[in-house]
C-alpha cells in the first residue's frame, strides 16, 4: 500500500513538471483542485471554492431522484437560468463532499448531467457560480443501498 | 490504453446536445479487497471537451463520480462540429475520442 502511495506521489510530481514544461495543454493542466476534492465537509469545500455561504436560489435547479435504489449510480443534473461560469455537485455525507466541478465557457449552456456515488442518504447540493457569486439548490436523496463502502 | 468512450452529439435548433459515456472503474479509495486491504483510489480527474478546437466544457471529477462516468451537456453549435473529448486519470492515463455533431 505504501508502494502505491509512493508511486501516486511520483505521478503528481511528474505531472507538475509536465505542466510547467508546457507538455500538457492548458486545459488539462488546469490543476485538479486537490484541496477542494479532499475537503471533508461542506464548509471545507465552500471555503476552498471561495463560496462563503452560498444563498439558496430558485434560479438553480437540481434534477435528481427522491429515492436512489443504488447509491453507486445516482443521476444528478444541474440547470440554471443564471449566467453560470462554474457548476459543482456536493454530497454532504460522502467521505469527501465535492463530487464534481464543471467550468462553463461562454457559448455553453449552464446544464450538466452526470452520475455520482452516494454512501448514504444525504443532502445533495448544486452550486452555481455566476457573476462572481455562488448560489445553490439543495435536495435530499434517500439511498437504499450505499455506493461507497465495500 | 484505456477503453474507448462513447460520444454522441446531436444538433437541434442551434444547440448541440453532447452525451459522453467514459469507460473507467473510478475506484473511490474507500473499497476493500477480499483480503481487507484498501483498494487505492484511481479515477478520472480532469475532462475536457472541445468543439472545432474551442473549449466547450472543462470538468474535474472526484472519486464520488460513478463507475463508467456519464456526462451530458449542451452548447451553442452547428451540425458537423468536430467534438473531441479527452480525459486524464490519477495515474496519468489518457484517452481522447472524437465525434461529429449530427
Amino acid at each position: 500500500m505504501n508502494q502505491q502511495r509512493r508511486s501516486l506521489l511520483k505521478y503528481s510530481a511528474v505531472f507538475g513538471l509536465m505542466a510547467s514544461a508546457g507538455l500538457i495543454s492548458l486545459a488539462q493542466a488546469q490543476e485538479w483542485n486537490k484541496a477542494a476534492f479532499e475537503g471533508k465537509s461542506l464548509d471545507d469545500v465552500f471555503k476552498i471554492l471561495g463560496a462563503g455561504s452560498p444563498d439558496k436560489s430558485a434560479a438553480v435547479t437540481l434534477n435528481a431522484p427522491d429515492i436512489a435504489e443504488n447509491g453507486a449510480v445516482v443521476p444528478v443534473g444541474i440547470t440554471t437560468t443564471l449566467k453560470a461560469e462554474q457548476l459543482a455537485i456536493l454530497v454532504e455525507k460522502n467521505p469527501s463532499a465535492l463530487a464534481a466541478q464543471f467550468f462553463i465557457p461562454a457559448g455553453t449552456e449552464p446544464f450538466v448531467t452526470t452520475r455520482i456515488k452516494m454512501g448514504q442518504t444525504s443532502n445533495v447540493y448544486a452550486l452555481v457560480k455566476a457573476d462572481g457569486k455562488w448560489s445553490m439548490a439543495v435536495k435530499e436523496i434517500k439511498v437504499t443501498l450505499g455506493g461507497c463502502g465495500g | 490504453m484505456a477503453d474507448p468512450m462513447r460520444v454522441r452529439a446531436a444538433e437541434n435548433g442551434g444547440i448541440v446536445d453532447v452525451k459522453i459515456l467514459m469507460k473507467h472503474d473510478m475506484e473511490s479509495g474507500q473499497r476493500k479487497d477480499a483480503a481487507g486491504k484498501v483498494i487505492p483510489a484511481w479515477f478520472i480527474s480532469n475532462i475536457n471537451v472541445k468543439a472545432n478546437g474551442k473549449d466547450v466544457l472543462n470538468g474535474q471529477f472526484g472519486p464520488a463520480v460513478s463507475k463508467d462516468p456519464f456526462l451530458n451537456f449542451k452548447y451553442k453549435g452547428a451540425k458537423g462540429d468536430k467534438i473531441v473529448v479527452s480525459w486524464v486519470d490519477t495515474k496519468g492515463d489518457k484517452r481522447s475520442d472524437e465525434a461529429t455533431a449530427s
